[in-house]
């Protein structure tokens, strides 16, 4: 398939499930956001929102304050964002529209109809009802999305492209909340300082949808170390960087077999895989250190990125 | 101008014969369940996306262009006589535009003036004397058609370049047939959705000789903000080839490739959606960043096929238009089957005093002109246009030719205030391949909303219909 076709692919999934994440982290920060103070932990969780989202470098040439009002109209609606979620829905469709033929009737429609009524969503001045719904109307959107994609594409390269931009997309934002959240997320060892982080725990499950699935998975009430153990090495749980690679490996695999020929992204690939494969949660908490294998996994998580448009994408 | 040809009804009240079973349907159709349908077709072609963009419109960037659901009837006596006229003319073009880069005869003959080639926006000096495969020129024309009574269909204009519309004679052939099986069920249409696989076979047939057994043809189109790129990626997906941009294509010794997630694969036939100045920034403008440098290279090296060819342009000049009669007969050693609307070349000294002393009654048109625009219709025209349009005709008279207003047919269209006599006109599409012609039986008919208005183009708030070519 054409090289432009395979990155619009591409990248109409990651788009769809940045606004996803993005849907999901406000949600999550609102609720944290109307605890009473004494259980809303420290420091200003809109500020953290806006670390997690990746902008908020771009937020601060924009606004002044990080308070709940600016930084939901910035990630949400704001066309100075170029990761807003509408921005996100836009630059989906915008991908999709150009490769339309490569799209299912069923994804284009999905994906254009979300854009049409993107535009219902007009103002940033919503109540916090308003916004709710909203969020949950991207969230259903990207559910639309993907399903329509699950069940109606066929099963070869652009299938494959277009599930490698999801979990390429979802890697990178389940490490950004463990990179900007890595200070409350303590070893078993480390002694607790209270009940206040109980709620930022929990906000974290709620970002990646999982606080029912910790406790299937767990049995136990929220612990810090577990949750990191959910988020990074459990394969069951679809938003950890383990599940997420897993089919990063499959896809790229997948592409090498149809294509003949192995290249760098699938050496690259297996090699990250083999640390989920061959570390634990403890392991990594005493030899390396939570944030810096965060941070060196978002920098091989780029890598791994620019080796895939490298070998297939221009 | 009199009183207009309605395709529907006799001056007497009568209905004509492809429309009885249709009127009988309007009659009898409640006015909520027609008010229903539209909307529901409205919503369909918002939601598979099929929207034009209209140039220099900031405010609304992607438009539905409106969809009358009263399709326009056509009997198989007329479609036959119209068929065997459009063979007839396209063959004409194609003998034509080969003779114009080659030996030109029809120059030598004088059947038409030097200047009119040679002074031609369209015509390419770079393709003079480079033979393209199979000799043909234009293989997807747009041949639109006004009828103005029961006998005389006219050809308006030759769209030699890129016509456009194709996806709408398809779509909305598809919305009627899923809102109105039952009207499907009482007429024998002529089916329509053969024209992906006629294209195709058309592409192939003229792949050059270097090419394999299995043609790689793809679609070039200028890319998503085009006003037809909608069309552009509905017909790559019918046809099954890839819609490329510029960027995708590149040029290595002379022979064409895009790029793929496999590496590099060949292409020998290229649909072009792109004008000839956008083509090659080598070879035209060199601003152009729609086009693949080095691909008139390729081209002249025989390695592709354009289709459209380089320098077809010079068939939709409105003064080469003029001169089709004669150039039917000298290539094809028969009389028109389709006549010309009488045209009068500004050119000529004489033509140009009557169209001064006319101004009032005539349509002027621009030789090079299209979509409607820089167009006066005498008859709707404000003094003050008539007079902007004097002063363009004595600065440059070569620019223009005028013809009488035409009392376009009209057909039964839905307004606001019920159904009405609306004017339309006609575009079938006429595909040349190197076995054969193909047309698929109508067109795009393309209605004016306006009461009394006779500007059909969408961009000037025309709308579309379905046209059925009856079988019985």
């Amino acid at each position: 398939m054409l090289s432009r076709t395979a990155d619009n692919l591409y990248w109409v999934s990651r788009y769809v499930e940045r606004a996803e994440f993005l849907a999901r982290i406000l949600d999550a920060t609102a609720r944290l956001a109307t605890l009473p103070t004494a259980y809303g932990g420290k420091g200003n969780e809109w500020e953290s929102t806006l670390l997690t989202s990746g902008a908020a470098e771009l937020f601060h040439q924009h606004y002044d304050e990080a308070n709940e009002r600016n930084v939901t109209h910035f990630l949400a609606f704001s066309p100075d964002n170029p990761s807003s979620i509408r921005s996100c829905m836009e630059r989906a469709r915008a991908n999709a529209r150009a490769v339309r033929t490569a799209l299912t009737g069923e994804m284009w429609e999905t994906i254009n109809s979300s854009y049409l009524e993107l535009r219902r969503y007009n103002s940033g001045d919503m109540n916090r009802e308003q916004f709710a719904r909203f969020l949950e109307w991207v969230k259903t959107a990207s559910l639309t999305f993907d399903g329509s994609a699950y069940r109606t594409m066929l099963r070869n390269d652009s299938y494959w492209f277009s599930r490698l931009g999801v979990y390429m997309e979802r890697a990178d934002n389940t490490a950004r909340i463990l990179d900007v959240k890595y200070h409350v997320l303590l070893p078993e060892t480390e002694q607790i300082g209270g009940s206040l982080d109980y709620f930022q725990w929990s906000t974290i499950l709620r970002e990646v949808s999982a606080l029912t699935a910790y406790h299937w998975v767990y049995r136990q009430s929220v612990q810090p170390w577990l949750v990191a153990d959910l988020l990074i090495f459990n394969r069951q749980m679809p938003r950890s960087l383990a599940s997420s690679y897993e089919n990063i490996v499959l896809f790229l695999d997948n592409l090498a077999r149809a294509y003949g020929r192995q290249g760098p992204s699938q050496r690259l690939s297996r090699t990250m895989m083999a640390k989920f494969e061959n570390m634990n949660v403890k392991e990594v908490f005493q030899q390396v250190g939570l944030h810096d294998f965060i941070s060196s996994f978002i920098v091989d998580n780029d890598r791994l990125g620019s080796a895939i448009t490298e070998q297939y994408l221009v | 101008m009199g009183a207009a040809f309605d395709e529907m009804s006799l001056e007497d009240g009568g209905i004509r014969d492809g429309y009885v079973s249709l009127k009988r349907w309007l009659d009898t159709m409640p006015a909520d369940h027609i008010a229903l349908r539209r909307s529901q077709a409205e919503l369909f072609f918002r939601r598979i996306g099929i929207t034009f963009a209209v140039y220099g419109d900031a405010e609304a960037t992607e438009r539905l262009i409106p969809f009358d659901i009263i399709p326009r009837v056509i009997t198989k006596p007329e479609w036959q006589r119209l068929e065997a006229g459009l063979v007839q003319r396209v063959n004409a073009l194609n003998a034509f535009l080969a003779d114009v880069y080659s030996r030109r005869e029809c120059l030598k003959a004088g059947i038409i003036p030097e200047d009119l080639i040679f002074r031609n926006a369209g015509f390419r000096p770079e393709m003079d004397g480079r033979p393209v495969p199979h000799g043909i020129y234009t293989h997807i024309a747009g041949i639109d058609i006004v009828r103005v009574d029961a006998e005389t269909f006219y050809v308006l204009e030759d769209n030699a370049r890129t016509p456009s519309g194709v996806s709408y004679m398809l779509e909305n052939r598809e919305v009627m047939m899923r809102l109105f099986p039952e009207l499907f069920a009482e007429h024998r249409v002529a089916p329509v959705e053969n024209y992906p696989d006629s294209l195709l076979a058309t592409l192939r047939s003229v792949a050059p000789p270097s090419a394999s057994g299995d043609p790689v043809c793809v679609l070039l189109t200028p890319g998503q903000y085009n006003s037809a790129f909608y069309e552009h990626s509905f017909l790559a997906d019918k046809l099954g080839i890839e819609l490329v941009e510029g960027s995708d294509l590149f040029v290595r010794d002379e022979v064409v490739y895009m790029r793929t997630t496999e590496g590099p694969k060949r292409v020998d036939v290229i649909y072009r959606r792109i004008d000839d100045d956008f083509l090659d920034p080598l070879a035209f403008r060199a601003d152009s960043v729609l086009g693949v440098p080095g691909l008139m290279s390729a081209y002249q090296a025989g390695n592709v096929t354009l289709a459209n060819a380089v320098g077809t342009g010079i068939a939709d000049d409105k003064a080469v238009y003029s001169y089709m009669p004669e150039i039917i007969k000298f290539f094809t050693g028969q009389e028109p089957i389709l006549k010309n609307v009488p045209t009068f070349r500004c050119r000529e000294r004489d033509s140009l005093a009557y169209v001064m002393e006319h101004l009032p009654e005539l349509v002027v048109k621009e030789v090079n002109g299209s979509g409607g625009y820089g167009m006066l219709v005498g008859p709707h025209a404000t003094r003050q246009q008539i007079e902007e349009f004097r002063r363009k005709l004595k600065s440059a008279p070569d620019g223009f030719i005028a013809q009488p207003t035409l009392a376009l047919s009209t057909c039964p269209t839905f307004v606001a205030s019920g159904v009405a006599p609306r004017h339309v006109d006609l575009r079938p599409f006429v595909l040349s391949g190197s076995d054969r012609v193909r047309i698929v039986p109508g067109g795009l008919t393309r209605v004016a909303l306006k009461e009394g208005s006779l500007v059909v183009n969408s961009s000037q708030g025309g709308g579309t219909k379905d046209t059925w070519v009856l079988d019985a």
